[in-house]
This record gives structure tokens, sequence and C-alpha cells, in this order.
């Protein structure tokens, strides 16, 4: 059977609308140039040499010591901060979904969920420096501690599985709700108690969704960046290795070497978690839960689990409330009293801070309408049609999110500062705006990609048939319905790209030049040289920026998105 | 309306698909030729995965044909993408704009054909008076029953003057009583119009209620054509019988053809039917009976004996065993009549004109 007319027949139709065909083609060169292409450089830079194929280059990197270190070291914190996050998670959704609980803990629960969205990465980390390091609040002035170090690998599997439980937490709260709960009630009527029942029915059920909640915090711990920069000390981590390459060995035919290593463990594991786990996830929990659940209001289940996430979610909010107030401080460490402006005078008078937020802000602002626009158009191509170059498109958005940022920064290096290939080509866009703001657009394109592909999945495809079928063509069909029926999903694409780019560090930080200065940059300035006050006091501005505008946003998605009627109608 | 009607013809369409699950090549729909005359409504029926919708789509453009070519009128359109086609479809989800009120929905096509303003309006006011809404042009979608809806979708495939109208199902999701009025009213509306109308429906009573011609599929191929009448009196297969109305099936051998009737053998007893060109005596046959043309007697038809005895309110429901061959007939107002229990032996009488002889 031969189904060479009808694909003939699909390509002329896809030709006969311009526009689409130049969408394809431009998101094909953009993927390429800014994705596929630097990390195709890495690999051309690190076993190309002298004229032809080498290992040398893998053969020396490898043979460093402090490299080798960074591998394990890197294994070590990712797998135990994904276990932690994981059943930390796990508690936080067990008990949402599961278990009786009054408003205010419910509320609790929403803000601890947004913390992530909000807080730059490595807000945590100065808390906790702030809070139990050597001149730590609580370490020498509550308990008189006066040799405390948080530097090394428990600081950063407390601060990582802090900033990364609550991916896990929205992740399982989603799985544990579609858990239908009469098969826990036939195990209950049965004659099981409510531990066995836990253990014979939901656990087995969420297993796949908990190790694909592992591997993707394990994923996000080893492309972390911020976090061991400022609490690591001196117990490396890859990410952190191969920014040392760069910026104190100026070896960057080594770092891209390390950056192959680095892309490698994170594709593996994005490979197990995308083709394996979650299909597995998929199969076992099918079903929406066809009607509410009982919920425990058993006091001997509810008070422990209940005083276990108050105190896991006090402690979070405990250190993000830190960072403020650590910028209030007149002397931290020394001086508490009188509390002072002073550090958010000195951020503006003496530490560039307004052309740092300026620049920040600008970038993002211009970054994010691009990301948003561009992941909804990448999401409508993938969902609502076919054509040969899809699965391409769809593969490769998705290949950005296992890439690190401090991966993506070194291609970028290697693949651009000679231009393409070093030929020279493409050279000019090195160091300027236009590479940040492609860089940011790269790192926040997958998620806000993920989530315009749920949405879409939810629109009938039948109502953007019947505006094709009455003459629009596919420009004016994404424009007057796909669009419309996605604003929501749009606009909070929209903000999550702004408040991911004014946020960003990790590639950032290896292409930013000096006549652009970042806030996230100068915050890790600051804290490297052990200036936290100032830090904080960036930080909170940051974090007041990133407040303000997930407000705005829902605001704005209350009075201008998609009603709740039409969604459902939709 | 006063464009040319305009009629849909295919020639030798196949489609391909494959299985999602075993990953092997299936037809869809295979070498599959019809002609549509201009102005005619004619359905698409079988049951579901028999390619009456994949056929419909393929006319409107939605999918393309892996074998054959699409004809509009006289002119090819396997090559037009749907929003160049001169095809407008009713969908089975209505598929309205649900962020456009009324108005809006109807008058998307006509914005897109750049008309001005008031005459978009004097159109859309026109339609939706024939479909019956005048009146509710500001509402949105939601705020609109089923049937409602089901006419804005119509009123908006109609506004803009389409040569084919297309319809995928589009009363499935009404309940029975509305589905039952929306046909009619769909059948009256196309005559009022005048337009060519292709429908899609596993139903058979809606099918038979609103067709000039009938199209019955099976497993990808057109199993019969003809109008409603000429599919169920003269079903050309077992399943095209079995598929519209009930149908009973009786095996018999044709002992002598004489007169216009052909003599039979049904289990060892004489059956007189119509005999159409081509029977051959000495063949084996298998004979369609209507339940409703049959009834119960004391003698003179196939003795029989009673399996069933079921009164129904209007009529009296009979399953009988005429040898190992259960037959169900039902007899319509059976308040005179003497009703027959079960285990009583008796005759299956029927006319030799509601024998209908399967070639």
């Amino acid at each position: 059977m031969a189904k060479s007319q009808s694909a003939a027949l699909d390509r002329k139709k896809l030709m006969a609308d311009p526009v689409m065909v130049t969408t394809i083609v431009v998101l094909i060169t953009f993927l390429t140039l800014f994705i596929l292409y630097p990390l195709a450089i890495l690999l051309v830079d690190s076993f190309y040499g002298d004229g032809g194929f080498t290992l040398d280059v893998f053969k020396r990197v490898l043979g460093m010591i402090t490299f080798r270190t960074a591998i394990t070291n890197t294994l070590k914190v990712g797998f135990l901060v994904g276990i932690l996050s994981t059943f930390i998670g796990l508690l936080f959704a067990y008990v949402e979904v599961y278990v009786k609980v009054g408003r205010g803990v419910g509320g609790l629960f929403k803000m601890v969920s947004m913390l992530p969205v909000v807080s730059p990465p490595f807000v945590l980390s100065l808390s906790m420096i702030m809070l139990f390091g050597k001149a730590g609040l609580i370490t020498r002035f509550l308990l008189g501690i006066y040799d405390n170090s948080v530097y090394g690998f428990w600081g950063i599997v407390i601060v990582q599985t802090l900033t990364f439980f609550p991916v896990c937490y929205m992740m399982l709260k989603g799985l544990l709700k579609n858990i239908d709960p009469s098969l826990e009630e036939a195990a209950r009527d049965m004659g099981a108690g409510r531990f066995k029942v836990f253990a014979s029915v939901t656990l087995p059920l969420m297993l796949p969704g908990l190790g694909n909640a592992f591997l993707v915090t394990f994923i996000e711990s080893i492309a972390d960046f911020a976090n061991p920069m400022i609490i690591g000390g001196s117990y490396d981590t890859l990410a952190t290795t191969i920014y040392l390459q760069i910026t104190g060995a100026y070896d960057k035919v080594g770092a891209a070497a390390m950056a192959v290593v680095l892309l490698s463990i994170t594709l593996l594991m994005f490979a197990v978690q995308k083709y394996y786990l979650e299909t597995k996830t998929a199969a076992t929990l099918t079903g929406k839960a066809s009607r509410g659940r009982m919920l425990i209001a058993d006091k001997s289940v509810t008070i422990p689990l209940k005083s276990m996430c108050a105190l896991a979610a006090a402690f979070v909010i405990l250190m993000y409330i830190c960072v403020p107030i650590g910028a209030l401080f007149p002397t931290w460490g020394y001086k508490f009293t009188p509390l002072t402006f002073k550090w958010f005078n000195l951020v503006f008078t003496r530490y560039h801070g307004f052309e740092a937020f300026r620049d920040s802000f600008l970038l993002s602002l211009v970054s994010a309408p691009v990301t948003a626009l561009l992941s909804m158009i990448i999401s409508y191509l993938v969902v609502k049609k076919r054509f040969r170059a899809k699965g391409f498109i769809e593969a490769v958005s998705m290949l950005a999110m296992a890439v690190p940022g401090t991966v993506l920064g070194v291609g970028y290096i290697r693949g651009y500062s000679g231009g393409i290939f070093h030929s020279g080509f493409l050279q000019g866009i090195y160091g300027t705006a236009l590479i940040l703001i492609i860089v940011f657009v790269v790192r926040s394109l997958p998620t806000g990609t993920r989530s315009g592909i749920s949405a879409l999945r939810q629109i009938d495809k039948s109502i953007e048939e019947s505006a094709y079928d009455m003459g629009a063509d596919s420009f004016r069909v994404f424009m007057t319905v796909t669009l419309p029926l996605i604003k929501d999903s749009f606009l909070s694409g929209l903000v999550t790209a702004f408040v991911r780019s004014i946020t960003a560090i990790s590639a950032i930080i290896l292409l930013v030049t000096p006549q652009f200065l970042l806030i996230t940059v100068q915050i890790n300035e600051f804290a490297e040289k052990g200036s936290y006050s100032v830090a904080c006091a960036f930080a909170t501005i940051l974090i007041l920026i990133t407040y303000g505008s997930v407000l705005l946003m829902n605001l704005f998605i209350k009075h201008f998105g998609t009603s709740k009627q039409i969604k459902e109608a939709a | 309306m006063d464009k040319i009607k305009k009629g849909v013809r295919l020639e030798h369409i196949s489609k391909i698909y494959q299985d999602p699950k075993t990953g092997k090549d299936f037809y869809a729909v295979k070498d599959t030729s019809l002609t549509i005359e201009p102005g005619s409504f004619v359905t698409l029926l079988g049951p579901s995965g028999c390619g009456k919708t994949t056929t419909l789509r393929m006319i409107a453009g939605f999918e393309s044909p892996d074998e054959g070519e699409v004809y509009l009128g006289e002119q090819p359109i396997n090559e037009l993408t749907p929003n160049k086609r001169d095809t407008a479809m009713v969908f089975q989800s209505y598929a309205l704009l649900p962020h456009y009120n009324v108005f809006d929905n109807v008058a998307y096509g006509l914005k897109l054909r750049k008309l001005s303003k008031e005459e978009i309006h004097r159109r859309v006011m026109d339609i939706l008076a024939l479909v019956e809404l005048d009146g509710m042009e500001s509402r949105m979608t939601h705020q609109l029953s089923g049937g409602q809806q089901q006419r804005v979708a119509l009123a908006r495939a109609l506004v803009i003057e389409p040569s084919v109208l297309l319809f995928d199902e589009p009363l499935s999701n009404l309940d029975a009583k509305l589905r039952v009025s929306m046909r009619t009213e769909i059948r009256r509306i196309q005559q009022e119009v005048g337009i060519t109308a292709i429908y899609v429906t596993h139903d058979q009573s809606e099918a038979m209620a609103i067709s000039d011609d009938i199209i019955i599929m099976n497993k990808g191929v057109v199993a019969q054509k003809g109008t409603p009448q000429e599919i169920y009196y003269h079903p050309n297969s077992e399943f095209v019988a079995d598929f519209i109305g009930e149908a009973n099936f009786l095996r018999g051998t044709v002992t002598a053809i004489e007169g216009g009737y052909a003599l039979l053998n049904v289990e060892g007893n004489p059956v007189k039917a119509t005999a159409q060109a081509g029977i051959q005596t000495n063949q084996e046959y298998t004979l369609v009976l209507r339940p409703e043309s049959a009834s119960l007697a004391e003698a003179g038809g196939l003795p029989c004996k009673v399996a069933l005895s079921c009164f129904m309110g209007s009529y009296q429901n009979y399953h009988v065993m005429v040898g190992d061959t259960l037959v169900k007939l039902t007899e319509h107002n059976p308040k005179n009549r003497r009703i027959y229990q079960v285990g009583e032996t008796c005759s299956l009488a029927f006319r030799p004109d509601d024998v209908h002889i399967l070639l």
C-alpha cells in the first residue's frame, strides 16, 4: 500500500499556505541555530583536533582529579536531592489530596508551590548562609555555635531540596488526583487498614510517577548552577567546574568536553524519564477520579502528617523571609539594630542598581513575548498540524528541556564567539543584547511549549477545523480561534518567561559582557565576595519584581482571560 | 441562492491509515467511486469504522486521498485546502467558536470573504431567521441549548452559500426527541435552499427519514447505494439487510421459476417469492423477510413453533422456529387477533412479494 499520493497532496496543501511554510522554515532555522548547533559544536570541539578525530581532550579532562570528583559530587547530590524532594513533595501532595485540611493550610500549600516560580535561584543559598553559616542568625546567635559550616555537600542538598520539592509536589498532586477513589475504597472494604491501602494500592499506582518526579529533580539538581556556586564552597559540581574551567582556567575546549559529559548524563536521564516513566505513568493512571474522595479526618493520621508539612513549610518561609530582613540589618552578624535602608540606597547609588534592573528588566521584557508567542506557535504546529518536520520541531524543543544552562552557555561561547563553525559568520551577535535575548528565549521555551501543548490538547480539534472549513487560512485560524482560546496559557507563558529570564543565571553568566549589568549576575558577585547584605537587597527587589509580575498576571487573567464557560465549551 | 448547483464525484478513492496498535497499514476507504447528484440529499450510512466519516473528510479536504480524485462539479479538488473548497461542514460537536456570540459565529465566514458590513448583517439575519434563531444573535454559544447550537452550526455553514453542505453525524449529541425534530428541520432547510447535502450517520432511521439516496458503507467499501425504499426492500447483501431495519434470513433452494415467481424449498416446505433477473433453478439462495411482513396463522404457510410471545402494546412480538432457523416477527394492533403462546405450533405466512431473494 502506498501512501505517496496523500503525502504529496498534504505537501501541496501545505505549500499553498505561505504563512505556514514561512513559519515552519523560520522555526526550524531558529531551533537548529540556537539549540542544535551549539550542542553540535561542543561535540565537534571535543572530538576534533589537530586535523582529525581525537579523544585527547576527553583523556585530558578525565585525567583531572577535580573533574572526576565533580562528576561523583554531582551524582551524589542529585541522587539525594531527588529522593528527598520526591519524599517531601509526596508528603505535601498526599496531605493536600487525601487529608482534610483547613482553608489556611490550603493557602499555605499554594504559596509553597508558588515560591519556586517567583524566587531567584540563589535566594535559598543566601538565607542558608545567613541563618546557619559561621555568623548565622540561628547557629551563632541562637545556639552559640561559632564554627558551623554550611558550605559543601549538605548545604547544597538542603538548599536544592527546598528549591525543587515544590516541582515534585505539583507533579504528584496531579497524579494523586487521578487515582480513582473507588480502588482504595475497594481495598478498605476488603479489610485493609489505612496504611495497608497506602502501601498496597496508592503507592504501587504512584510508583512510576514517583520515579518520574525523582528523575526530574535529579536532572534539575545536576543542571543547577547558582546554588552550588554560592553555597558549594570547595565542593564543586559539574556546572560550577565547567564555569570555572572557562572563567578561571580559560580552557574553553576542556570546558566543551566537560559540557558534553554533563549533557550526556542529563540526556540519558531525560530519555528514561520521557520515554519510559512518563508513558508508564500515563498507563497506570489514565482514569479521571470519578467522584470526590472521602478525606481522612482521623486525628492519629492527620496530626503527624500536617505537622510534618507545617514544619517544612515554616522552614521554607523562614528562609525566604530571611532575605528581605537580612537586607535591612546594618551589618549582618554584628549589628542588627536599628533596621536601615542603607543597603538599598547603596544598591542604587554605588552598585549601579538602576542600570542592573534596567538591563535585566528590558532584556526580559523583550524576550518574554517572543518566548510566549514562539511556544504557542510550536504547540499549535505540534498538536494541530501534520507535516514532515513536525517530529523535528517537537523533539528539539523538548531537547532544550534536558540541556543544562551551563552547557548551553558553553555551546554559545564556542559556537558564536568565532562565528558559525568558527567561520566568522554571525559572529556579530556575540556579546550583544541579541544573544542574551536568544538565550532567555531558548531557556524558557520548553516550559511554555509544554503548557501550550497541554492547553491545546483540551480544545476540540473540530473547532479549528470549522474555521478552516469556512475559509480561514492557518494564520487566521491561529489568530482568531487558537490564540483567543489559549489566552490564559499564553498570558501565563508570558509571565513565566519573564520571570525565568529575569532570574536566569546559569547560561547567561557565561555570555554576559561588561556592558550589560544583570541583577542575577550582580547578586552572584556580591554573594561571592561575602557582601550578603547587598546581595540580599538586590534579591529582595528582584523578588518584589517577580512577585509583582505574577500578581499582575493573575489579575490580568481574571479580567481578560478566557472565561470559564468558554473553556468548558471548548 | 442563485448559484449553479454542483454535485460531488469520487473516482476510485482510497485512504490508508496506520493501525496505532499494530503499526500495520489498512484501507479505511478502498477504491470507492460515487456520484452525488446536484441538489440531492445523500446519506453515508454504516457502522463505526466503515469509512463514512473519512470519506466526508476527504470531500471537505481535511484528509487527502491516497488513490483517486475528488470532483466538485467538474472540477478536481484534490489539491485544494479546506478553506479553498466550496464546501461547508456541520460538525458532530457543533464546533462553534466559543469566544464569539451567535452573530459573530455566523458572520465569521462572511468576514473572511470581505463583504460589506451591511451585506454581512443582512445575510446573517436572513439565515438566522431561516433556522428560527432570530433574536438570539447576541447570545454566547454556551448559553444555547444543544438544538440551538446545532442550528447555529447549520446557519454558519449555510450562510457562506457553499456548493455542498457536509454533515458529520450532526445530531448524535442530541436527545432522541430533539433528534427527530432537528432532522425534519435539516431536510426542510436543505430543500428550501436546494443545496447538495452529504450526511454521515450511523442511525438508520435518521438516514431513511432524511435522504434522497442512501449509501451504505462497510469496511471501507460501498455496500449499496439506492433510495431508502430500494435499500429496505431490495438489499443486495445480508449485511445491508441486517443493517437497515430488522431482517430474518431463510435459506432455500429454487425448484422452479414460473410467471415471475420462484418456487423454493425452505426446510422441506414450499415457498413462493418474487423472482428477479438472474435467479437460477437448483441454486441455494438466502431469503430476506422483514418482521412486519409476516404473520402467524393456523395453517397455510411455513410450519413453525413459537419460542417467544411478548405483548409490546402497539404490537405483539414473536420469535418462532422454522426448523432450526429463528424468525422474529411483529404483529401490529394485536388487540383483536389470536395470540399464540410459547410452545404452540402454527404457520408462518407472508406474501410472495414480501420475501426478497439475495443474489
